[in-house]
C-alpha cells in the first residue's frame, strides 16, 4: 500500500516538474502550430491531416514547407530531398542521447522522433532534482511538447482564422528560450570553447550561404572544429572543473 | 485538396518518415555498439553549447543588418532577454519580457 502510494507520487511529482519545464515550449508551439494548421486549412486540408501531420511528421519548419509541396502536388522525390536538406541538422542531434535512450525500452523509438529543437535543448541542459526520475521525466518533457504542437495544429485548422488578436511575434518566445537556456548552459559547464566555435561558424555561414542554407554547412563546419581541438577543450575543462 | 488524397498520404509519408531518417541516423549507426566510440562521447558533451549557439543565429536569421530596421527589434529584444535573465534569474520573466518587448517594437518602432 505504501509503496503503491510511493509510486504514484513519485511519478506525479516527475510528470509536474516535466510539465513545468515544457511551460516556456507551450507558447512558441501552440502559435507555431495554429500557423501551420491555417495554411493547412487554407490549402483545403481538415483537422484530421493536421492530427496526423504533427502526430507523425513533427517537424516544425518542414511542416511549413511542405504544405506549398501539398498545393502544387510535388513529386516524392523532391519531397524528400528537401526534407533532407531541412532536417539534416537533427543528425547531430542524437549523438548525446545514445546510451541513454537505448536503455529506455518501449520509449526508445519514441524519444528518438520526438527529438525536435525545442526537445533537445531542454534535455541537454536539463538538471534532474532528488525523487524525480530522469528517464520519466525526459520522456514526459519529449511528449508534452509534442502535445503542445499537436494541438496548435489542430486549433489552426478549427479556429485559426477567428483567432481575433494579432499574435504576431509571439514566436520570439523560441529565440528567448534558446537564448536563456545558453546562457544557462555557460554558467553551468564554464566551457565557452563549444560556444564560440558554433556561434563564430554559424555567422561565417550565415553571411555566406545566406539564411535558407546555412544550418548544415554551418554544423559540419563546428564538428570539424571540435575534432581538431579534441584535446584542447577536454583540458580547459578539467582545468574550469578543479 | 487539389491533389488525389492518396498523393496528398503519400507526401506526408515520406515528410515523416525523411524526418524519422534524420532523428534516427547516430542510432542506427552507433545504438547498437557495445561501447560508444570516444569521439562520440565528447561529440555528445560539447555539441549542445555549439548547436544552441547556431540555433539563437538560426532564430535570428532573417533579420537584414543592411537597411532599416537593421534587426534593431530582434536585437533590443534578445539584450531584454539577456538582462532580465542575469538580473531575475527566472525563465518565465525573461521570456516574458523579452517577447513582450519584440511584440511592442514590431507594432510601433520598427513595423515589419
Amino acid at each position: 500500500m505504501n509503496v503503491k502510494v510511493l509510486g504514484v507520487s513519485k511519478i506525479s511529482k516527475t510528470a509536474v516538474f516535466a510539465f513545468k519545464k515544457t511551460i516556456p515550449i507551450i507558447f512558441g508551439y501552440l502559435f507555431l502550430g495554429i500557423g501551420f494548421g491555417i495554411m493547412l486549412q487554407e490549402a483545403g486540408y481538415n483537422a484530421l491531416w493536421a492530427l496526423f501531420g504533427s502526430l507523425f511528421i513533427y517537424a516544425g519548419s518542414m511542416q511549413y514547407f511542405m504544405v506549398p509541396l501539398l498545393v502544387t502536388g510535388a513529386s516524392l522525390l523532391t519531397v524528400a530531398i528537401m526534407t533532407l536538406l531541412i532536417n539534416s541538422r537533427h543528425i547531430f542531434y542524437g549523438l548525446g542521447f545514445i546510451d541513454r535512450y537505448r536503455r529506455m525500452g518501449w520509449k526508445y523509438p519514441y524519444m528518438v522522433m520526438s527529438l525536435t529543437d525545442e526537445t533537445y535543448v531542454l534535455l541537454s541542459t536539463c538538471k534532474y532534482p532528488e525523487g524525480v526520475d530522469p528517464d520519466k521525466a525526459a520522456f514526459y518533457i519529449s511528449l508534452f511538447n509534442h502535445c503542445w504542437w499537436i494541438s496548435g495544429s489542430v486549433l489552426g485548422v478549427l479556429i485559426g482564422t477567428l483567432i481575433p488578436f494579432d499574435l504576431t511575434g509571439i514566436d520570439f518566445c523560441m529565440t528567448a528560450l534558446f537564448v536563456i537556456l545558453l546562457i544557462n548552459h555557460i554558467k553551468q559547464v564554464k566551457a565557452f570553447t563549444p560556444v564560440i566555435i558554433g556561434l563564430i561558424s554559424a555567422i561565417l555561414f550565415l553571411l555566406i550561404m545566406g539564411p535558407d542554407n546555412f544550418i548544415m554547412p554551418s554544423l559540419c563546419f563546428t564538428v570539424l572544429l571540435l575534432a581538431l581541438l579534441k584535446g584542447r577543450i577536454e583540458t580547459v575543462k578539467e582545468v574550469s572543473a578543479s | 485538396m487539389n491533389i488525389p488524397v492518396w498523393d496528398a498520404v503519400a507526401i506526408f509519408a515520406v515528410t515523416a518518415i525523411m524526418t524519422w531518417i534524420t532523428r534516427a541516423l547516430p542510432f542506427m549507426v552507433f545504438g547498437n555498439k557495445k561501447e560508444l566510440p570516444r569521439f562520440i562521447n565528447y561529440l555528445g558533451k560539447v555539441l549542445p553549447g555549439a548547436i544552441m549557439a547556431t540555433l539563437v543565429i538560426y532564430c535570428l536569421r532573417s533579420i537584414d543588418l543592411t537597411e532599416f530596421p537593421f534587426g534593431l527589434a530582434e536585437l533590443i529584444s534578445v539584450a531584454v532577454v539577456v538582462v532580465v535573465h542575469l538580473w531575475r534569474k527566472n525563465i518565465f520573466w525573461s521570456i516574458a519580457g523579452g517577447t513582450l518587448c519584440y511584440m511592442i517594437l514590431i507594432r510601433t518602432i520598427f513595423p515589419l
